[in-house]
């Protein structure tokens, strides 16, 4: 397939416990634009994400990073999970989680080097935290904790970045702080997919736009369609038959089986 | 008794040093692979598998007393425990996967299902006319004075392996139990990885079951890296203090036993955990009890001392001293040799504040006032002046001026900034502003720009500036 998208997703539908979560969906983001991932809670959107990274079975579809499929093209992609999904007091420091990212690269059984601590360090640099690498990461606010994590994706130095919701109960200073990483990493030519639930804000930070409620809804520059119409239709009422359709659907299929 | 002590002590006994050599090891593998274990959140699951492996203990005896006439080979047994369990965890994930109980549920189940099974073979073996089966009660509560050379070696030589995979994993192990998702997106084999680890947590369970018995081994694997969690926030120390304290527990266990035949050793070891345990919770560095216990009080008397010079300061510029036209910018500092301000008549706080007058400003106790002040006055920062009042001292004044400026900078922060109503602000300040370090200041005046110089002016009412003004 082409090999110039960065991440480009047919037909993909993802099923828990015989619930759809995503259904028939297709994707194809552009090179170098930052990518807001918008819709209501329970959508699917994390799940999208985790179904690019394999981390949950998919029923049907395809999802192939710059023409590969996504499983083998991994070292390309950058990954930031949610904060909550981790044991803060985990005894590391904010260095620690961002070598982390270098995994991979080290390999197998060998320890991490001094090479290795100083790209981190430059990483941690970028995102202003350097004075913080050695603390242990409890002793970090919500917002540098959510820095960490870009960091560790960061110092991996990937095309494509999936972030999921960066934005979430962070300071100001952390806001600004991913936005101005945000453009940089645009202006390097990365492409950046990022879970987002401040609707106010997706005109200003997003060139481009996936409105998702458990299928596509409309994708496409921010312009075009980040129109209150499309927004009604992923917000309103009407996806609720769909997921009710598709209850009923688990309900009788668990009475049979 | 007198000569078997000096022999544990010095270890005289080829065969003593052997026994304490491997149990130590074994100690120390088992912190190492517990701490991990624990991390990942598994230490539950190791119980059941301690023990699961009973049934096959008593089953691979039975089986070599019945082909060779007898069947107490250590490494037949342990290959048999090892089974059982590997068994006693497919059921586990079995259970897990057909029925919808909660993980405890189903641990619960194995684990007594399992034992009670074991319980029952071993009940049958000991009527088998070839056993000496009455040995294999030994794994169930440890003992290491049975321990022959050969076992000794054996579980020191196996320790060594697991501590050398700890190591060489310690990478691996850290992503997967910090952050499994993470490390499955980057293509780590997570399930690989969980296999591994699990493979040396049963490996380290068989291996501790003739030294600690199976119903106690699952405490030399929890027991240590709890203890080293009191001492450091690095892995990399909490895995050295855990190896350090299964070794000390595992040798010190195994050297009483030896010393005194009818002790069990799986308890001795597993109290003197516990006593390694409880010592850290106390004293651990950093997050002792009487650490943390140290911290609040010097908090709270840091808090104690900044509230006396607030109020003795706020009183002198809102009660009777609210109209003198110098009195915030009053200089800062004083020539070393002025002891007191008291001395200077310009000062504004010549005849100080009355004491009753302080009790009312605030809502404390006479005592913690007089607590405050007695610490306030030892430091310097006081003075007391005949006729119940007490004023401020040089040092004392220019603490009480940073103080209050700590104090205004923050209020007027959460007023500009956080939309919170004036009335309760004081509260929320009293607690911050303790704890503001420079850094923070900084910033707070980068917020508030109009407030860089001096001491900007309280945002609500003053107690005492009712009566003056």
């Amino acid at each position: 397939m082409n090999a110039a998208v960065p991440l480009h997703i047919s037909d993909l539908t993802v099923a828990y416990h015989r619930k759809p979560v995503l259904w028939d969906v297709n994707i194809a983001l552009p090179e170098g634009k930052l990518v807001g991932l918008v819709g209501p809670n329970g959508s699917g959107k994390s799940t999208l994400l985790k179904s690019v990274l394999g981390l949950v079975p998919r029923s049907s579809g395809r999802i192939l990073v710059y023409g590969k499929p996504a499983t083998r093209n991994r070292a390309l992609v950058g990954y930031v999970p949610q904060r909550e999904t981790v044991d803060w007091d985990f005894p590391v420091s904010a260095l620690d989680v961002v070598v982390m990212g270098l995994y991979r690269e080290i390999g197998w059984c060998v320890p991490v080097r001094r090479r290795q601590k100083e790209k981190a360090l430059a990483a941690l640099e970028t995102v202003g935290l350097a004075e913080y690498a050695h603390r242990q990461i409890s002793q970090l606010s919500g917002g540098q904790q959510q820095r960490v994590f870009l960091a560790r994706a960061l110092v991996q130095d990937a095309r494509l970045y999936l972030m999921d919701e960066p934005f979430a109960g962070v300071d100001a200073a952390t806001e600004q702080a991913i936005i101005a990483l945000l453009l940089e990493l645009r202006a390097a030519g990365r492409t950046v997919l990022v879970v987002h639930h401040d609707i106010q804000t997706v005109p200003t930070y997003f060139d481009h736009v996936v409105l998702l409620n458990m299928r596509v809804v409309a994708q496409g520059p921010t312009e075009d369609v980040f129109t209150e119409e499309n927004l009604r239709r992923t917000y309103g009422g009407k996806l609720t038959l769909l997921s009710d359709a598709a209850e009923a659907l688990a309900r009788r299929g668990a009475q049979r089986g | 008794m007198g000569d078997s002590l000096t022999r544990l002590l010095f270890l005289s006994d080829y065969n003593t040093r052997v026994v304490v050599a491997g149990t130590l090891l074994f100690g120390a593998g088992a912190g190492l692979v517990g701490t991990f274990l624990l991390l990942r959140r598994r230490a539950l699951l190791t119980d059941a598998l301690a023990h699961a492996t009973l049934p096959g203990i008593v089953l691979a005896f039975m089986l070599f007393a019945a082909l060779e006439g007898g069947g107490k080979r250590l490494p037949i047994l342990l290959v048999g425990a090892a089974l059982s369990a590997l068994v006693g965890m497919l059921a586990v994930v079995l259970i897990r996967r057909f029925s919808r109980l909660a993980d405890d549920a189903a641990l619960g189940i194995v684990l007594s299902v399992f034992f009670g099974l074991g319980m029952a073979l071993l009940g049958m073996a000991t009527r088998m006319e070839t056993g000496h089966a009455a040995g294999l009660s030994s794994f169930i509560y440890g003992k290491t004075a049975s321990m022959l050379l050969f076992d000794a070696v054996l579980i020191g030589v196996v320790a060594l392996a697991v501590v050398l995979g700890c190591l060489l994993l310690y990478k691996e192990f850290t992503l997967l139990c910090f952050d499994s998702d993470y490390a499955a997106a980057q293509g780590w084999p997570v399930l690989l990885l969980d296999i591994l680890l699990m493979f040396l947590v049963v490996t380290v369970t068989v291996i501790g079951l003739s030294a600690v018995g199976l119903i106690l081994v699952v405490a030399m694997l929890v027991i240590p890296p709890s203890a080293a969690r009191f001492w450091t926030h690095r892995l990399s120390r909490t895995l050295m203090i855990s190896a350090a304290v299964g070794a000390l527990s595992g040798g010190l266990g195994a050297g009483a036993s030896a010393l005194a035949q009818d002790l069990p050793a799986g308890a001795i070891i597993v109290l003197v955990a516990a006593a390694l345990f409880g010592f850290s919770l106390l004293f651990g560095t950093e997050r002792g009890l009487v650490k943390r216990a140290r911290e609040a009080a010097r908090l709270r008397r840091r808090i104690e001392e900044q509230h006396l010079l607030r109020a003795v300061y706020e009183l002198l510029e809102g009660g009777k001293l609210g109209s003198a036209p110098n009195f915030p910018d009053y200089p800062l500092m004083f020539p070393p040799s002025t002891p007191k301000l008291g001395a200077d008549p310009n000062f504004p706080g010549q005849e100080g504040v009355p004491i009753s007058a302080l009790l009312e400003a605030r809502s404390w106790h006479p005592r913690q006032l007089r607590r405050a002040m007695r610490r306030a006055t030892g430091r310097g920062l006081i003075a007391v002046l005949p006729g119940d009042a007490c004023t401020l001292t040089t040092e004392g004044w220019n603490e009480a001026r940073r103080v209050v400026r700590n104090h205004r900078l923050w209020e007027l922060f959460l007023i500009t900034h956080a939309d919170i109503a004036p009335a309760q602000v004081d509260r929320d300040a009293d607690r911050i502003e303790h704890v503001l370090d420079p850094d923070m200041i900084r910033k707070l005046e980068a917020l508030l720009p109009a407030q860089t110089a001096g001491i900007p002016a309280s945002a609500h009412e003053l107690a005492g500036r009712g009566g003056a003004s």
